[in-house]
């Protein structure tokens, strides 16, 4: 018996993961809808003006943003959960946490990227000016895989209840305030054409600490879930 | 296949459910050719006994040694030795048998893939081998977990209620298995109330009350 490395081991979980992810498009595309759709709904409730859409787009894309991350996270453990395969994972010759951190990877390439992907899209609703598009599109980059990150240990501590959707939120939401901030600041910045290295790299090292801390976290509370 | 010496050790175990008393002070050893018969009625602990001798479930006090060795502190050693079948069979509705096979070996043993289109041939899943595994039967499902099990090369099975949903040449077929396993040297516990004709290795009966 020769066991596979570390590297192999999560390259087959990923592409799994991913293959998974894409025959049940529907489940994938919902986050994905609700983005869409509250960002769509805050210029229907306040005002069309440009100049208020301006001053409250890119607070509004971050807000829209964190709350369809939130409502993705109910898929990332819960099926491995239910169907017993988190089980045998946890019996596996692999870390844990690596395993963890890969099947993260994986949820916000599903989940995560087409969002970063459609948000110039919903900046242009909000009259965004163009040259705030990259740093916003940046710091979503930055920000989004911390939110799962931070996100992931939210769901290993519900997984083992039947509904924990509303209970993930209020465990994760109130942790991921330091990226809503720093994030809606960098593109505050860049729309006035200031330098927005210093909230940029904030979010860097918020998104370094939760890749670092998150996933043995997060293995330690499945761990717990599955006793 | 050869299969190296080894022990399995239970000292002292005890866990309690709220303030029910599940098992207290319960040991137990178990060595090559040797398969643990955990029997007892329906809520008497035989599923936490397993998963704590698996190592998902915390004994609240006491330990189990593999090899004179806490399991919990000589985790992967343990894992790499040892498969365990609950009861939820860890297969992935979207997938088919053979790529939930492939997959869990991805993450086990390298070696593995000629062993399982043999397990698939064995337990009689190359009809159903490219359905989703939604879609099969519940007893289909048992085959296919138990497919996994006969692929690994690990010294010990730890099989929880194998014979659920299965035909009665389903249950032949797990004895017949279980036997083999450990005649040729392997470890066993299984998790069944009733009889079962494991015809090698001695029997070490275990009941829970």
């Amino acid at each position: 018996m020769q066991t596979p490395g570390m590297l192999d081991a999560g390259w087959s979980l990923l592409v799994r993961d991913i293959k998974l992810g894409y025959r049940r498009i529907g489940e994938l595309a919902n986050p994905l809808v609700f983005f869409l759709v509250v960002a769509t709904l805050f210029p229907l409730a306040t005002s069309p003006e440009k100049e208020l859409l301006m001053e409250i787009g890119p607070g509004i894309v971050w807000v829209a943003a964190l709350l369809s991350s939130v409502l993705a996270l109910d898929t990332l453990y819960r099926s491995d959960m239910d169907d017993g395969t988190m089980e045998q994972m946890a019996l596996s010759p692999q870390p844990l946490a690596w395993l963890l951190l890969v099947k993260t990877v994986a949820h916000w390439l599903v989940s995560g990227l087409p969002l970063v992907i459609l948000a110039p899209l919903v900046a242009q609703a909000f009259f965004l000016p163009a040259e705030a598009g990259p740093t916003m599109v940046a710091s979503l980059a930055l920000g989004t895989p911390t939110l799962s990150l931070i996100g992931s240990i939210g769901a290993a501590l519900t997984a083992g209840l039947r509904r924990g959707g509303a209970l993930v939120a209020m465990l994760v939401l109130p942790l991921s305030m330091p990226i809503l901030i720093f994030g809606a600041r960098a593109t505050d910045l860049a729309m006035d054409g200031l330098d927005v290295t210093g909230p940029l790299n904030l979010l860097a090292a918020i998104m370094f600490l939760a890749l670092s801390l998150g996933p043995i976290a997060a293995a330690a509370a499945i761990r717990v879930s599955l006793d | 296949m050869s299969i190296s010496e080894a022990s399995l050790q239970g000292r002292g175990l005890s866990l309690w459910r709220g303030d029910r008393c599940l098992f207290q002070n319960l040991g137990f050893e178990l060595t090559n050719s040797q398969w643990l018969h955990v029997s007892g009625g329906n809520g008497s602990g035989k599923t936490t006994l397993l998963r704590v001798l698996a190592g998902l479930t915390m004994p609240e006090s006491g330990d189990v040694y593999w090899d004179d060795k806490r399991i919990s502190r000589s985790r992967f050693e343990y894992h790499r030795s040892m498969i365990y079948m609950g009861h939820l069979e860890g297969l992935k509705g979207d997938m088919n048998p053979e790529e939930n096979l492939r997959f869990h070996y991805q993450l086990r043993d390298k070696q593995a893939g000629e062993r399982i289109e043999m397990a698939i041939e064995r337990l009689g899943l190359q009809r159903c081998r490219s359905l989703p595994c939604r879609s099969l039967s519940a007893g289909q499902r048992r085959r296919a977990a138990l497919a996994r099990v006969l692929v690994s090369s690990a010294t010990l099975w730890i099989l929880d209620e194998p014979f659920a949903n299965l035909d009665v040449k389903g249950r032949e077929l797990v004895e017949e298995l279980v036997s083999e396993h450990v005649e040729q040297g392997g470890m066993a516990i299984l998790a069944a109330h009733h009889e079962m004709h494991i015809n090698g290795g001695t029997r070490v009966p275990l009941e829970l009350s």
